[in-house]
């Protein structure tokens, strides 16, 4: 499996009484291979192929920038805090890893 | 790290590139600040990659930070660790294993729109400290916390 085999999920809310600040939740289906694991049934080793950048916009504007190493785990899960946050905002991420396959993926603020 | 006139050249000639490139407007200014830290993540001892990776070996060791992780994680390839930081202005947030191959896991460059909060999963190749370092203010603070790892998830 190369390419991711499902969309990334995103969950975007601001949760009760909490104001203006949105938690965000997000599992990106990846292998996240380090380059270091043997495939049991061939002994060859697979090559690395793990996500290198994320970056996650509110309303179009970048408000983190991840950089991840071949240590983050397998389908990477990913949660944070958008401050100045409403109902309806745009909460983008999009990555690209180190053979340069990329996602898009977006959601509203709940 | 030794430097031969070869990786010299083929150095200044890449960071030529990047510059005609930005120059051209072909790249973003953000895109060329968010260039991947290969180096940092390729560094095998922890001094080395914090230093690449933040831009300075040592960091003041910090109440302020606070790092929730399992203290005995049966599962090595799937150990969450959540960072957060009462430290003003934070810049960076970044994860070392020092016991894996690579101690550098993930550094988020952060900005003031988002919680001095972060959760992510990493893999442990054994029992280790898990470091967390901030960058505050354009200096560096440090917490860590033991996490034994039962079954280890580097290899396979």
């Amino acid at each position: 499996m190369a390419m991711p085999t499902k969309p990334m999920k995103i969950r975007a809310w601001i949760e009760d009484g909490a104001t203006n600040v949105a938690t965000i939740k997000a599992i990106i289906f990846h292998d996240m291979e380090s380059g270091l694991r043997k495939d049991k049934a061939s002994g060859q080793t697979v090559p690395a192929h793990f996500i290198t950048e994320l970056n996650c916009d509110h309303n179009g504007k970048t408000v983190m920038t991840c950089m991840w190493g071949p240590a983050v785990s397998k389908n990477p899960f990913l949660s944070f805090r958008v401050k100045n946050a409403k109902k309806g905002d745009t909460i983008k991420l999009n990555w690209v890893d180190n053979q340069g396959n990329k996602e898009v993926g977006e959601s509203k603020i709940e | 790290m030794i430097q031969t006139r070869r990786t010299f050249l083929r150095a200044s000639l890449a960071a030529g590139a990047v510059a005609i490139a930005a120059g051209a407007g072909l790249l973003s200014p953000r895109s060329v600040l968010a260039a991947w830290p290969k180096n940092a993540f390729e560094a095998k001892s922890l001094d080395e990659a914090m230093k690449t990776v933040a831009g300075a070996s040592s960091a003041t060791a910090s109440k302020d930070i606070e790092i929730e992780a399992p203290d005995i994680a049966e599962n090595g390839a799937v150990v969450s660790v959540t960072v957060k930081t009462s430290l003003p202005n934070v810049e960076q947030i970044s994860v070392f294993v020092p016991k894996n191959n690579n101690p550098l896991t993930l550094s988020y460059n952060m900005t003031a729109n988002v919680d001095s909060f972060v959760t992510s999963r990493i893999k442990m190749r054994e029992t280790s400290d898990v470091i967390a370092v901030v960058k505050s203010g354009g200096k560096l603070y440090s917490s860590k916390k033991p996490v034994k790892v039962t079954l280890g998830g580097c290899g396979g």
